[in-house]
This record gives C-alpha cells, structure tokens and sequence, in this order.
C-alpha cells in the first residue's frame, strides 16, 4: 500500500507550524498506524531530516499517550480505538492522511504532534482523588457496593486521559475527561465525603487551564478510545449545581490542643 | 568501587514476626524534621507513585521524576489481569502462609523467605488501601468483592477491575500523588529522564535528569534516591513492555556501584499476540486470565494447515493438559512458554508465521453461553480482533509467548536498599521477591507493597538513622555526573553514523531471543557474548542519531537508552551462562528432564547472583548472597 | 549550556525558565503553573455565573422558561384560527390577567419582565460561552473536519440562536409595538396578524425564523436535560423524542399561521 500523509511540523512550542507532505511506500496493512510512522521515520532519519515527534507508549491503547487528529477525527475513523490500535488494513492504498497535533489552548504543542497535556494533571491534583492516608484504610469489603454502581464507576474510570474529548471538542472543553473522574469517584460510597468540594474544585481548575463548554454535541463520546458517555458530563453538572447551591461558607475553627 | 556488602539484613526472629520486629526496630524521623529530608523518587508506576504519596504524606519533601507527560502513563498501567492479596474472602483454604509459600515455589526457590513472607502479609493491606482510593474492583451481586484463580494458583485470591486492575491501581496511586502534589509536599517533574545517580562519600545524594523539552540537565540533591523505574524486558525489542520502557536509571546506578542481581531472569509471558510482520513494534499482551477458560492446543500433526474449525477434536493435542493433568491450561507461565516453544519447534505451531498455538474458547462459550464469556473476556477480546482482525468468539485466538517482566534487578537488602547506601529500589526495578520466576497477579502486588508499605518505614530508618548532609546541587559531585551525561550525550550526536537506532536495537533484540530467550545453552550463550560487544561498538561507530540537544529529541533519548541496552545484555547472557542450572524463567537446555522440565542445581546455584561493574568492556565481578530455606524445603517444582 | 540550578518549584507540572546560553530554543520553554485550587470566593451567585457551568444551567433554566412560552404563544395564536373574535378575546384575556388581586396588565408585565430576563440571560450566557469556546482554540485544524457525532442543530445552535434573536426584535416591533407594521391597530391582534402575513417578504422571514427556532429547540430541549443532569440510557431515548417533538409542534403551529395567512387559506 501507499500512503500520503500530511503531518503538522512544528519545531518547538512557539515556532510557526506548517503541514508537509510525506508519501509511504510498502505499507503492510498488518501494521499499526504508529508502526507505519515508525516506518516513515526510519525513512526520514536514513536521508537526514530529522523524524516526526509523536508521544506514544504502551502501544495497547491503555497508557493515552499517543494521539493525533487523522482527517479531523482524533484517533482516526475506527471508534473506541487509540491511535496506536488503528491498523492499517482500515485504509486504502492511495489514502490521503491529515495529521495533526491536539488543539486546545490548554495543550499548547511542544513540538509536531506533541502537545503537553500537563493540564489534565492539574485537574486531577485540584480534587481528583479521595483523600484516604496509606495505612488508614478499612477492611476492602467493609463497605459493600452494588454491582450495577461498581460496574457504573469502572466505565467512567476507565478513561485515559489522552485529551481526545478535547481534541474533538468544536470548543476544545475537557468536561468529558472532568466529568468522568467526578463521575467515577463521586458514584462511589468512598467517594461522597469529598464529592461536592471534588466538583467545585475540579470545575475550577478546568476552567482556569482555558478549556471551553460543554455544547451538548456529543462529538467528544463518539471519539472516545474507551467510550466514556456523556452521561458522566451530567453526572458532573448534578454535582457542581448541588455543590454550589448547598456548600456552606468556609468557617475558620479554631483549633487547639485538649 | 568499596567492599560489597551482600547482607540482606533480615531481621531475627520467627518468619512471621520479622517484618514487625523490623517496624518496631526502624528509627522514626520526628514528624517536624521530615520536611528537612529531600527523597527523589524516580519513576511514577505502581511503586514509585505510591511510595512518592506515602512519603509526601508523612511529611518528607518528595521530587518525583518521570519520563513521562504524565504520572499515570507509567507501563503498571498495562497490566490486566489482577492483584493478589491472602484475604481468603473465599474460605478456599488461602492464607499469608500459602501466598507466601506459593510465590516462593513459583519463583522456583531463588527468592528470600523473609521478604516474600512480608510481601505475602502486606497484600491484604494493599486491597484495603486501593479500595478505600476508591479503585472499582469487581463484585459480586451482594456488593462484596470478587476474586478469581490466576495464573497457576490454586485458590480464588486475585482481586480485579475487568481486564485493567493495572490502570486502575496506577490510577488509584496517582491520585494519591496528585493529592500530595496539591498539598505541596511532592513536587512532579514529568518529561524529565534521570540520566544518572550522584553518589558522593559512597551515598546516593542525587540524580541528573534531562528535560525531554528542553534538553536541559538538571540537578536534583537530596538526602535519599528511590528508583522505580520498571524492568528491562525491552532489551529483547520485541516484548510487552511499552515502547519506552527502559534500563537506563538502573543502569547508569549500576555504573555507579549498585550490584545488579539476577540479570538473566526474565520472564515469558505465555499469552501474547503472535508477531506478525517485520515491522511489529512491541508484542500485545492478552491476560493470563483467558487461560481460566480458554484450552491451549496445537494440530497433532506436523504442518497442519488446516483452518482451527476443520481440524476434529482427535486431531487436536491440548498439551498442556496431557503433560500437566493437575494444573491444565493454568500451569505457570514459564512452563507453559516453553511448552508452546517446544510444540512450534516441532513444526506444529499455527498461523503463517508457525509460531503461534491456539487458545479455543469454544468449548466455554458452549459451557458457559456466550454472554458470559463476553462479561469476563469481552475488552480482551475486543482488543485481539482490533489487533488481528479475527474473532475470537468464532475462531481460536492464536497466542505466543513473549518477554514480559525480568525478576532481575538492582540488588536489595530486606529494606529495599541497594548496595549504595541511600538508594533505594522498588518494584520491578529491584531483584527481590520473584526469584526466577513471577506469579500471575503478583507484580502490581509488589509495587504497591514496596511503595505504600515498605519504603515508608525503610528510607524513614535510613533518614533518622544516618547523620546526611545535604549536598547542594553545585557540589562536585553532582556537577561530575553532570558532566559525564553530557559526555554521552555529546558523543551520541557526534557519531552520525548511517544507521538509526532502531536497527541496532532490533539486531541486539534478536540476538537476545534467540540466545537468551526461552531456552538457553552454553555454546548459544557464548555466541551472544560474541556477538552483542561487536554490536555495541558497531553502534558507538555507526548510529545516526539527528537533531540537536536543546529540543525534543526522541531519538536522543532512544539512543542512549540503547546504549544502555547494550551493556545490559552483555551482563545478562554472563549472568545466565554463569548460572548452569536452570530455574524459573532460566531454563538451560543442559539442564532438563527427559520430558523436558527444569532442573535445578541447589546445590551449587541456591543464591543470589549480584554483579558488580568494574568498568567499560570490563568483565564485571560476580557476588553471591546465599539463600537459606528454613520454612519451605525446596523441592522439584512440578505441575503434573 | 545549561543552568545551574535547583529544581523550580512548580506545582504540579514539572516548569522550568527558559534555559539560557547559546542553543537553546528560548521558546520552548515550558508553561507557567497554574495552582490548583478554589480562586477566590465571590457571593453564591457572581461565583455561580463566573463557572462555565452555571452558565450553562442558567442556560437550561431559562431555556425551559423560554420554551414554556414558546408554546403557550403558540397556543394562544392558533386561536387565529377561531376566527377574529378569538384571539381579539384572548389577548384581552392576557391584559386582564390576574385581576382583580393585581391591577390591569401587571400579571402580563411580570410575565414580560421574567421572559425579558430569561431571554437576556440566556443570549448573554450564550455570548461569553461562546467567548470562552473561541478563547479555547485560537489554532484551528488545517485538515477539513469530519463529525462523528455532532448534528446539524447542535452544530448551528449559534446562528439559529442569532436568527431566532432578531427575529424577536423585529417581532416585537411588527406585532407589540406595531412599528414595523403599517396597518398595525392596538388590540385588533386579528387584523394585525393578518396585515403583517399578507406581506410576502415578511411570512418568509417569519417562516425562516420558526424554521431556525425549530431548529434551535430540537437540540436545546434535548439538551437541557444534559445540562440540568438527567441523562442516562433510560431516560434518553425520551429526551430525543421529546425535544424532536417539542420541536416540531413549535415549528409546524408557527409556519402554519404566516404560510396559510400569506396563501389567503385564512384571514
């Protein structure tokens, strides 16, 4: 097979970008999608350019590292599947392939189609966890959770934090990745001591990353690699709407000894 | 290069109070002088997370390096199958005892007692833990959590979240980290690679570190280094590990004096997607799990080219239940690896390559309705057919074995610590707990126990303990192993050889299967020794290596962690010739019954092999820390 | 090349300054922090707005007050179907609302000043979302986009939304205030109706604009529920229903008047 790409290049964060043309010989349809780029790279490295920086790691489609918009469709055209699952046998010979980088302002690109996706690990640290100190756990079935709930916090939890909800977002808003942490944590019991202040703060942080709203299209669910629902964006809106009408005032106690 | 202490510092005491009386014994750091201490965490997976939020936690200051964009990229996060803990929710007779007893036989007596009797009773600790972060493990109807039998046990004591336990215990650590990075006690430093340790007065005191951004080396001093950094399975190129998994943090502080114990114990995974082509980047792998219901066979004939469904029952071997009527299809991963080996090199293996065997479900789906198979398989499953392009529901999966994990590693006492006082290594990282060979569910067990339960207490005794001075980031010392990453970086980009850094590390990865894979012998291992240093200066003359070192440059950073690759295997088909027994995951072909199983030699080899550097090209010299059993006797390890 | 230096303290991503000396690609440097945590508090309501969600909900809320009027208005205009002396009736009816506990038309004005504030909210949520939205990705993709997912009416909401918002304006001036609208007659809503649909261009905008609205509501009524939390896969399948129905009787009773005034079937 031949495959023509167009890749986005762009040397660091603030050099201009532009699109080149690539053509790829020999592609065997057997191979992933990044297994053709490692083709093209060897390739590129052998006449002395310099290869196309991609992130990419476990390659089994469960780390979210890798990611990149093909024809205006994050992770390619086949739905639930990262980038580096996509094999070739789904394309043609002759296919024409635009690539490019996330684009968000909050993933600002740090070089062709990497971009730096730290501000999910912001939202996370804002509130994405349950505070719970090593050691001082009870005993794993002291509190009994029903299936159904369990197996509704998996699907949520599920997610991978690749960024392609925000990639294919016309708005560029995380609320798909925000909502499914809310959503995970919040549905369980462990989860409900911290769950409104979780909203709060995790709604906050994303917002102040620069990350757009939610217009209900749906877009981010149907390029989902792990087909998170955007169930979990109303999950997050029940319990920021709870939060802030309910939350009290922060009171200074005093403390003390004895 | 000092004496070398190869005390494992267990504690006295019955088996079962040792790691108690070793909690009780540590020195505790006051509460308020903890901040003072710096401890550089160096790698963010199970183990290095949990251990950078249990340590930030109790106060200390923690910097967290990782190579990655993000703390939850770590390759724990791939792993699918389970987590073993000796709760015994299920009366089947499990036990701290028998967890204990059933890791030590698994690992085929190569491990120490006393650290895998702590691991066996930290477990049940871990599920507590994980599930209180709010990890959705399996349950049953009742709301109570659900187990199942893995990989070669005999009871239900593997804990699960569908087919991404990994994921979602890495998620669970890295929220815990993302908390203490909120509360200021953990800074995170991602796309940063420790390219080497500082030691100074024979003391890990630091590390140097490259942005991956920006190229530029930074360096981190504090009072204590932890380096959980994985395995080094990728020295065989083709294996499950992530693409960037890599050796270079242990291998750059074995330069610097850690001994590096055990490097010929690797692991195969017996369950992973055949290789398909040339071009094939890593091996995919599909949990052991599906073996609880899948049946492993080959055609009984040589050459069968038949399509699976045509060939009838009579002219099928299941040979893993025929040779191991007890265990079945369940039989440990080593000795299933090397049955699917033998029956390909027989010319009976399956798919066009001949290396691949079939893993049927179609007796379960018959047994058990399809829906069920969905519920237990169906992500597994779904990822084969986006892999392959087959479907497994209708037709057997093909499976091969694969490098997987490598019990070897830096050496460690009873306390995680390595022969550099100060350094301290958990997970798979370190040599300790599998011994030759490691059990299905065990290794996320592992990272969290050495992350969450261990190293709080050990580098804790080692801060209050030792009287440290913090060496600054412009002592000589570090400013000494700064310049030496730059030597090799600079090298590395002034060779502009021909050839890219790939193809030496394919070639160095063949040479590594073929010779140091599943089965060894002397005149192969000779060959590779042969062979692998010619590589080796082949690449320093030759590889090309473009761009600059102030941007991102991935084949910079791939580059040198081939390099380390290099001197890796070197050690590790030493390790393995030297080792003429075979054991676990190290099977010497002079070594083996007449129906082909394992022999062992606990007489001459019932140790712990450390090695230490002496220098480049330089044969290194090997150590031995013998090992005692005192509470399981050694015996034939047989699945029959 | 590189700095001496101990490691920035950043929270949470890794940053460092720009390294200096020569080579070094000063624009690679990485993004300043940003501190994780609640910014400072505001009273409920300013905090509530600032959030790009309670703009959304505010969004919802007078989305839905908004579509109770949409087709109460409705319901009230088909009586031009009843001939002159209904809907004369029923407007009088509106103006006596409420009499005789509140005084002549004040129930209608209260009525106009909730609709006027949900109208405003919801056009001035949408602007500065739409704001923040544009903010959010000031480098678009080069290659043409392909949806996935995304409808024509969830695509368009702002431009239906621009529509259907001068279309108000300029029905309030034909058909409240009667400014646009030369035969217009204070209280003669028959008549009135009448004299505007008879104009050619005007029931063409008319229809387009209903057309828009139907458009609008066919994602906003399945929308809302999203926004207000109540999405799961029970409840979905009735959400797209009724918003498609919502959206259709809108749509349908609206065309109806100008397109059978303007082809003289009525009046």
């Amino acid at each position: 097979m031949r495959i023509i790409l167009h890749i986005w290049r762009q040397k660091h964060r603030d050099a201009p970008g532009k699109m080149v043309r690539y053509e790829v010989e020999d592609v065997n349809p057997h191979m992933s999608f990044l297994e053709m780029l490692d083709v093209l790279n060897e390739r590129l490295i052998e006449r002395g350019d310099e290869p196309v920086v991609f992130d990419h790691d476990c390659r089994e489609g469960i780390c979210g590292s890798c990611g990149f918009v093909i024809n205006g469709i994050p992770h390619g055209p086949l739905r639930g599947t990262t980038v580096c699952q996509l094999h070739m046998r789904h394309f043609k010979d002759g296919d024409e392939l635009y690539l490019e980088p996330w684009r968000a302002r909050a993933f600002p690109v740090i070089r062709d189609l990497m971009v730096d996706r730290s501000a999910f690990d912001r939202i996370i640290a804002a509130g994405g966890f349950i505070s719970v100190p090593t050691g001082s756990a009870p005993d794993g079935n002291a509190i009994p959770i029903p299936k159904e709930v369990a197996e509704l916090a998996m699907d949520a939890a599920a997610c991978i934090g690749c960024g392609a909800c925000v990639a294919a977002c016309p708005n560029a808003s995380a609320m798909l990745f925000t909502g499914a942490k809310i959503s995970h944590l919040g549905l369980l019991p462990q989860g409900q001591p911290e769950r409104e202040q979780r909203a709060i703060a995790m709604v906050a942080q994303m917002q102040a990353e620069g990350f757009g709203a939610c217009t209900n299209v749906a877009e981010c669910e149907a390029v989902c690699p792990k087909n998170i629902k955007i169930e979990n964006i109303a999950r997050m809106f029940r319990d920021f709407i709870t939060a802030s009408w309910t939350r009290r005032p922060p009171v200074e106690r005093l403390g003390g000894a004895g | 290069m000092g004496t070398v202490d190869l005390d494992p510092k267990v504690p006295p005491g019955p088996l079962a109070e040792k790691w108690d009386h070793h909690r009780f014994s540590v020195k505790l750091v006051n509460p308020a002088n903890r901040r003072r201490f710096t401890v550089i965490v160096v790698g963010s997976g199970l183990a290095g997370a949990s251990a950078a939020a249990t340590l930030g936690e109790l106060g200390y200051r923690v910097e967290l390096v990782t190579f990655h964009d993000s703390p939850r990229r770590a390759h724990s996060i791939a792993a699918q199958g389970g987590i073993n803990a000796a709760k015994n929710y299920r009366n089947d007779g499990d036990s701290i005892q028998r967890l204990f007893y059933d890791t030590i036989k698994g690992g085929d007596y190569r491990s120490r007692e006393a650290n895998v009797y702590r691991l066996a009773q930290v477990s049940v600790e871990i599920i507590d833990q994980c599930v209180a972060q709010g990890v959705p493990f399996a349950r049953e109807y009742g709301g109570l959590l659900d187990n199942r039998s893995f990989g070669g046990a005999q009871v239900s004591r593997t804990f699960y979240a569908r087919g991404q336990t990994g994921q979602q215990l890495l998620l669970g650590a890295y929220q815990a980290l993302a908390r203490q990075i909120t509360a200021g006690t953990v800074r995170l430093w991602n796309r940063t690679e420790m390219l080497d340790l500082v030691v100074h007065d024979g003391r890990a005191v630091g590390i140097i570190a490259r942005d991956l951004v920006t190229g530029e080396l930074r360096r981190f001093s504090g009072h204590a280094v932890v380096l959980a950094t994985g395995g080094y399975g990728n020295v065989f190129f083709l294996s499950t590990n992530a693409k960037a998994s890599n050796a270079t943090a242990v291998w750059r502080a074995h330069r610097r004096g850690a001994l590096f114990a055990n490097p010929c114990f690797t692991q195969i995974h017996p369950t992973c997607i055949p290789a398909s082509d040339e071009f094939q980047s890593k091996l995919t792998l599909m949990s052991e799990s599906l073996r609880n219901d899948g049946r492993i066979w080959v055609p009984l004939k040589k050459g069968d080219k038949r399509p699976p469904n045509e060939i009838p029952e009579e002219e099928r071997d299941y040979y893993l239940e025929r040779r191991y009527p007890s265990y079945g299809n369940l039989a440990p991963r080593d000795i299933s690896s090397r049955a699917a080996k033998m029956v390909c090199d027989e010319g009976r293996g399956v798919g066009e390559t001949g290396y691949g065997v079939y893993l049927d479900f179609s007796e379960a789906i018959r047994r058990l309705g399809r829906r069920t198979i969905e519920e237990r398989y169906g992500n597994l499953f779904e990822m084969y057919e986006r892999i392959t392009g087959e479907d497994p529901y209708t037709q057997p999966m093909r499976i091969y074995p694969a490098t997987h994990y490598t019990m070897g590693g830096l050496w460690v006492d009873y306390r995680l610590m390595s022969t550099i006082p100060g350094l301290f290594v958990a997970g798979e990282a370190n040599f300790s707990d599998h011994g030759a060979n490691r059990l299905g569910a065990s290794a996320l067990m592992q990272g969290l126990a050495d992350g969450y339960f261990i190293l709080p207490y050990t580098v804790g005794d080692y801060l209050a303990s030792t009287k440290l001075d913090r060496v600054r980031p412009d002592h000589p010392a570090c400013r000494e192993a700064e310049e030496s990453v730059r030597r090799i970086t600079a090298r590395l980009l002034a060779i502009k050889g021909r050839r890219t850094v790939d193809t030496f590390h394919r070639e160095l990865g063949k040479i590594m299967w073929e010779y140091c894979g599943m089965a060894r012998n002397a005149r192969g291992l000779e060959h590779a020794l042969s062979k692998i240093p010619e590589l080796r200066q082949q690449f320093w003359e030759d590889v090309r290596v473009p761009g600059e070192n102030e941007e991102v440059n991935q084949s910079l950073e791939k580059a040198g962690r081939v390099a380390d690759f290099l001197e890796l295997a070197e050690l590790m088909c030493l390790d393995a010739l030297e080792r003429d027994e075979s054991c676990g995951g190290h099977f010497r072909e002079e070594h083996q019954t007449e129906d082909g199983e394992a022999v062992r030699d606990d007489e001459r080899f019932c140790h712990v092999a450390a090695w230490q550097y002496q220098g480049p090209d330089q044969r290194p010299i090997r150590h031995i820390e013998p090992l005692e059993f005192k509470y399981v006797i050694p015996t034939v390890r047989s699945y029959k | 090349m590189t700095q001496v230096r101990e490691p920035g303290p950043v929270v949470p991503s890794a940053a460092s300054s720009a390294p200096s000396g020569p080579g070094a690609p000063p624009a690679a440097a990485r993004r300043p922090p940003v501190r994780p945590g609640p910014q400072r508090p505001a009273p409920l309501p300013i905090e509530f707005w600032r959030s790009a969600l309670g703009k959304k909900w505010v969004m919802a809320v007078s989305g839905i007050v908004l579509l109770g009027f949409v087709l109460v208005h409705m319901i009230g205009n088909l009586k031009v179907y009843l001939g002159a002396e209904a809907i004369n009736r029923y407007g009088e009816w509106l103006r006596e609302l409420g009499e005789p506990a509140l005084p002549r038309t004040a129930a209608l004005w209260i009525v106009r000043a909730v609709l006027a504030g949900a109208f405003v909210a919801h056009v001035v949520a949408a602007a500065q979302l739409t704001a923040l939205n544009r903010r959010a990705r000031p480098v678009g993709y080069r290659s043409p986009r392909d949806y996935v997912a995304a409808n024509f009416a969830s695509r368009t909401m702002r431009w239906t939304g621009v529509i259907v918002a001068l279309f108000v304006v300029f029905h309030l001036l034909d058909l409240t205030w009667g400014t646009a609208n030369p035969k217009f007659v204070r209280g003669e809503v028959y008549d009135n109706m009448v004299a505007s649909f008879r104009r050619v261009p005007v029931a063409i905008a008319y229809i387009a604009a209903n057309v828009a609205l139907a458009i609008h509501i066919f994602h906003g009524a399945w929308s809302l529920f999203q926004t207000l939390g109540w999405s799961n896969p029970r409840l979905n399948p009735a959400r797209r229903w009724f918003a498609a129905g919502f959206a259709a009787v809108i749509g349908i009773g609206n065309i109806s008047m100008p397109l059978l005034i303007v082809t003289r079937v009525v009046g």
